[in-house]
């Protein structure tokens, strides 16, 4: 990424953006304080939101919905509805915050097939849950309310199907409980906690399953993203894909493990013990050769370690030079649509900073702090000449996450997930003691 | 802004400790509680807890046997509990859950004035066998988009 480059993208936000996330925090006012007390304003806000639909396949239903819920008539239907004009209001904002990184990068993008599969799994004890939460409002949440979800986590943990909803409920969960007396707080976290709640309300309804096609080709690595909460922890690489006819693309390969909060840093790499050759990417950067991987539409590959065999060292930093540029990236499926989800891979040289900034021609942009989990630190990024990091928006801004360092000293986030450093296998021993006491303890 | 983040911090991150001693601390349900392996048989655990506010102490094994050590003051179990408690949460958020007055160079333990109370034991118990069994869920290679909103970042 250029100085020239971060100056297009921060130059002007794409217009409507601010618009469309004054309805978000209008209607974010309303699960504050609950759509049982809607009042007269809130009620409005509420209804803005849907109006802002108006016209699309969905503006008639949002607009029933609103205007019953402003009448105090609420129904969980109303309330997924309602879910729903919010997703699509947030979605519209990250297409146009990605249609301007494109245009700064200089990117190029597939477009989404626009396959529609049937929901496969639906969840009614959790969609009453989040109903009854939405009614009370976030300041009314206690113990009791949030320990209600306990049951209905539990039968969606349980189920592979339901797998993204159940990490999600139980990250949300855990931070109600943790917030608790939630009245008192100074300040309410509205919109994560209005982006997590109505993302949770639509996966009540099931997730389209990704329909995937068999690639063939090489797998560069570009660097590792690393995703964690109390119960779950996701690593994501992010690689260039070659195929044999020479196009290129950029893909991920994700693998997410449930787990304790004690399993945190370097500990978590030892629960992906049964995926060596994605880990031997992570690594130790090493290409992969892919033989019919199943790929979806969105750019995500659906590992399975018998379509798989590691090859040679590639470095990040030569693949981000030379391959970065002219790969195509994927679309994002439709239901995924927020600006959370913006996560453009990019090679980022010839900055100063001081590891929480980075300079650039001129022009700046903050870091978000490098995840426990691997060697990159701040000060190994303050020290660094080059990086690749992913670009991401979040709280009305740009910001940059790096992945991996090069200067003096480099480092990369997957580095420790083969565990070869003696003091990073010591810590992975967190997972074998509870592993043994779940052996001894569970199954009596 | 805190209100307007998608990834803002809301809990923060427990450090990680060595698990062979006390595999499980919480602070839930209004307690400090948690498992403490036996250190001579490895088919027991001890099931230790202390109060919010009142400071009243427990600790059996989880087949509620009370703990032989437990003589009006905490046994070795409770000691570890609190010792790995404040290793895993920090000493300044066990105290301030527990309202404990004490200084930040005190012993937690010696600041408590409860007395032996009833056992949560089977509770307790439970919710650590709920704990483990999230080990025991499969690892999936078909990711989850909905990690997006908790980005693992470091405090360093």
């Amino acid at each position: 990424m250029l100085g020239v480059q971060l100056a297009a993208l921060q130059g002007e936000t794409p217009a409507g953006c601010a618009a469309a996330l004054d309805l978000v925090d209008g209607f974010d006012q309303a699960l504050e304080h609950g759509f049982a007390r809607l009042g007269e304003e809130r009620a409005q806000a509420v209804v803005a939101l849907a109006a802002a639909l108006a016209g699309s396949p969905l503006g008639e239903r949002a607009a029933e919905a609103a205007a019953k819920v402003a009448t105090g008539v609420i129904t969980e239907d109303h309330l997924l509805v309602l879910a729903g004009a919010r997703t699509a209001v947030l979605g519209a904002v990250h297409d146009a915050l990605l249609a301007t990184a494109d245009a700064a990068l200089g990117r190029t993008r597939a477009t989404w097939p626009g396959q529609t599969q049937a929901a496969s799994a639906s969840s009614a004890g959790v969609a009453s849950w989040l109903a009854e939460l939405a009614i009370t409002g976030w300041r009314g949440v206690d113990h009791d309310l949030v320990s209600a979800a306990s049951q209905p986590i539990e039968a969606v943990l349980g189920d592979p199907a339901t797998r993204g909803l159940a990490v999600l409920l139980d990250g949300f969960a855990a931070e109600l409980h943790a917030s608790c007396p939630i009245g008192t707080m100074p300040e309410i976290p509205a919109r994560r906690w209005g982006d997590l709640w109505a993302r949770a309300m639509l996966l009540t309804r099931g997730e389209p399953a990704a329909q995937a096609t068999p690639v063939t080709g090489r797998l560069l690595p570009l660097g590792v993203d690393v995703h964690e909460h109390a119960t779950a922890v996701q690593a994501q690489l992010h690689a260039v894909l070659e195929r044999p006819g020479g196009e290129r693309e950029l893909v991920r390969a994700s693998v997410v493990a449930a787990k304790v909060d004690t399993i945190t840093g370097p500990a978590v790499w030892r629960l992906f013990g049964a995926y060596p050759s994605l880990l031997a990417a992570m690594a130790e950067h090493r290409a992969v050769e892919l033989s019919d991987m199943p790929l979806t539409p969105a750019g995500d590959l659906l590992w399975d370690e018998s379509l798989a065999k590691p090859g040679d060292p590639a470095d990040p930093f030569a693949t981000a030079r030379v391959l970065l540029a002219e790969s195509q990236s994927p679309p994002t499926p439709p239901l995924h649509r927020h600006p959370v989800r913006l996560a453009e891979p990019v090679l980022v040289e010839g900055y100063t900073g001081d590891g929480r900034t980075l300079r650039l021609d001129g022009y700046e942009i903050p870091l978000t702090a490098p995840p426990a989990t691997g060697p990159v630190t701040t000060p190994l990024v303050k020290a660094s000449k080059s990086c690749v990091a992913l670009l991401c928006w979040d709280d009305g801004r740009w910001m940059l996450r790096p992945l991996a360092v090069q200067g003096k000293k480099g480092a990369h986030n997957g580095e420790w997930a083969l565990a070869t450093d003696a003091k990073i296998a010591k810590a992975g021993e967190a997972v074998g003691v509870l592993r043994e006491r779940a052996g001894r303890l569970l199954r009596k | 802004m805190f209100q307007q983040s998608s990834t803002a911090r809301v809990v923060s991150p427990v450090q990680p400790r060595k698990l062979a001693k006390v595999p499980f601390v919480e602070m839930a349900d209004g307690r400090l509680q948690g498992v403490v392996s036996s250190g001579s048989d490895i088919e027991r655990v001890y099931v230790s807890s202390i109060s919010a506010g009142t400071h009243g102490f427990s600790c059996s094994t989880n087949n509620n046997r009370p703990c032989g050590g437990l003589y009006g003051s905490p046994c070795k179990h409770l000691r570890s509990l609190v010792a790995e408690a404040v290793l895993q949460y920090g000493a300044e958020r066990v105290a301030r859950y527990l309202r404990v007055e004490a200084g930040p160079d005190d012993d937690l333990l010696s600041c408590l004035n409860g007395s032996v109370e009833a056992t949560p034991a089977a509770a307790v118990f439970s919710r650590f066998l709920r704990h483990l069994a999230y080990l025991e869920l499969p690892v999936t290679a078909t990711g989850a988009a909905e990690m997006h909103w908790f980005p693992a970042t470091g405090v360093r």
